[in-house]
Parts: structure tokens; C-alpha cells; sequence
């Protein structure tokens, strides 16, 4: 009532300027990121932020990580996370990854698999 | 006569109960992308809520008492670390955007998703002294702001909607 017709455009004027510029950004930032794949070639794994093994991608194969906790899956290219003993299994709901930066995260297990490229560095390179 | 402070006690737990409510509801909707901390954000219509009608400390102990309920209810104590950061830097943002801002709800919703987001990567790529996860950001930026305006929006509207009569 005390806001109608114009003074209500006015009053969120600023608002859609702001919004539109934050999802601009982050629009952009999708872009690149989803523009940027490449395939990958190896498989790593990290747990408490340490690698601790690297595995090729054309080789098909199951590995147990952590002790068990977790089952990871290379198959024709592409991994995935078979089994977790999470309650939220996240992982496993994330399907399966091939493009160099795609990662399955389990955060109650701290492990991190992420593929990565020839030219070992992969991980964030929004240049390329 | 009316205690006013009982007035705010019976206030804010209703409040609490009410963002309790949406998050169960929330629990409830199936997760449409695999992608972890993609989610709509329905108890920060609570927390916008508090903060514009009750005020900053109010807002605060809402967040708190909610975050712990809700990992409790709902989540493991890993997911606590994560939605305490999330929570903590959203609701600083939030508050501080409504003191010196001019901006309306729907933009102090959608910062304080997009922030929440932020926190919880933070959280995560220290809990797992990894940076891959910022390879998630974008994904979390866009949803968050799509989720933050219709949070926004309904939270102006409970605000505008809802009177409290604070008076004796």
C-alpha cells in the first residue's frame, strides 16, 4: 500500500542491478568451467588432502580406498564411486566423472577423487 | 498486561520451531542435482525473518540454535562443521548488508545463500586440505542465487504479512 506503482520499482532497482551482476558473474564463471573440459587421463585420489594413489583412466579396474570405506570404480574412461559407508552418500550419487577437474568428493570420509590430465597440474585452470 | 519478554521467549521459539519445519521439509525434497549443498535454503526465510523483525541478536541465536538442532535431527556432526561456516558467514553478511545497505530482502537473501555457499566450500576445502572443491563454486553461485531470490521474496512477503504487537 504505502509502496505502490513507481516507489516500489525504485525500491528494487538496486536490488536487480546487484542480482543480475552476481548471477552474470557466476553464470560466467559455469561457463568457463563447463567450456573448459577436457578429457582426462588418470585418476586421483586424495584423503586428508594427501595423495594417495594415482590410477590410469583406460584401464578398467575396482579399487578399494581407504580401507574399505569407499569403492571406486574406473570403467571404459570414466569413474565413479561404487560404494561408500557414509550415511549421505553423496559420492555415489554423483555419477560418473571424466573431465579433467571433475571430482567426487565424500566429505565424512575427508577423500577427494578428482581427474586430472596429462600435464599433471589439471585442478583449477580457468585459462585454458 | 502482556510480558514483553515473555512475548519474545514464546516469539522466537516459534521461530525456531518454524525454520525447524522448513527444514525438514526441505530434508524431504530429493536432492535434483548430485551435487553437494545444492538446496533451496528454507530456514533462511526464518532467519531473514528474525532479522528484520525482531533484530540482529535475535537472528543470531535464532541461526545458532537452529544450525545445531537441525544436525542433530537431520545431519552428522561433519555436516555441523559445514553448516556452521556456512551459517556464520552468511548471517554476518546478511547482517551487515541490511545495516549499510539500502538493499531489500531478496538481495540480503541471495548474498546471504550465495555466502552460505562460500562458507561451506571454505569448510570443506580446509576439512579436506584440498582445493579441488572450488571446482563446485560455480555451480553453488548460480543455484544459490536462483534459490536466495525465491527465499528472498518469500521471506518480504512474511515480513510485510505477519504484525507483531510488542505493547502492553
Amino acid at each position: 500500500m504505502e509502496n505502490a506503482g513507481t516507489p516500489a520499482k525504485k525500491k528494487y532497482r538496486l536490488d536487480i542491478i546487484i542480482i543480475a551482476a552476481i548471477l552474470l558473474v557466476s553464470l560466467s564463471l559455469l561457463l568457463i568451467v563447463t567450456l573448459s573440459k577436457e578429457e582426462g587421463s588418470v585418476v586421483v585420489v586424495e584423503i586428508d588432502g594427501t595423495t594417495v594413489a594415482t590410477y590410469p583412466l583406460d584401464k578398467n579396474a575396482e579399487y578399494s580406498l581407504n580401507g574399505g570405506s569407499n569403492v571406486l570404480v574406473i570403467k571404459d574412461g570414466v569413474a565413479y564411486m561404487n560404494y561408500s559407508n557414509c550415511p549421505d552418500h553423496t559420492c555415489e550419487k554423483t555419477g560418473k566423472i571424466r573431465y579433467v577437474g571433475q571430482t567426487i568428493i565424500c566429505l565424512p570420509n575427508k577423500i577427494a577423487v578428482t581427474i586430472k590430465g596429462d600435464n599433471a597440474e589439471g585442478g583449477v585452470d580457468f585459462v585454458s | 498486561m502482556r510480558n514483553k519478554k515473555t512475548l519474545q521467549l514464546t516469539t522466537m521459539a516459534f521461530v525456531i520451531a518454524f525454520a525447524m519445519i522448513l527444514s525438514f521439509v526441505e530434508s524431504r525434497i530429493p536432492a535434483f542435482v548430485a551435487i553437494p549443498g545444492v538446496k533451496v535454503g528454507l530456514a533462511n526465510i526464518a532467519v531473514i525473518f528474525t532479522l528484520y523483525k525482531l533484530g540482529v541478536k535475535e537472528a543470531i541465536t535464532v541461526s545458532i540454535i537452529r544450525v545445531l538442532l537441525i544436525s542433530m535431527l537431520f545431519g552428522s556432526p561433519v555436516s555441523l562443521i559445514y553448516s556452521i561456516s556456512g551459517a556464520t558467514l552468511s548471517l554476518a553478511t546478511m547482517i551487515l548488508l541490511k545495516k549499510l545497505t539500502p538493499l531489500t530482502e531478496v538481495t540480503i537473501s541471495v548474498t546471504g545463500g550465495v555466502m552460505h555457499n562460500v562458507g561451506q566450500i571454505a569448510a570443506a576445502s580446509f576439512m579436506l586440505s584440498t582445493n579441488v572443491v572450488i571446482y563446485y563454486l560455480p555451480f553453488l553461485l548460480v543455484s544459490g542465487t536462483i534459490a536466495g531470490v525465491v527465499v528472498g521474496i518469500a521471506s518480504a512477503i512474511l515480513i510485510k504479512r505477519i504484525k507483531f504487537d510488542y505493547r502492553p
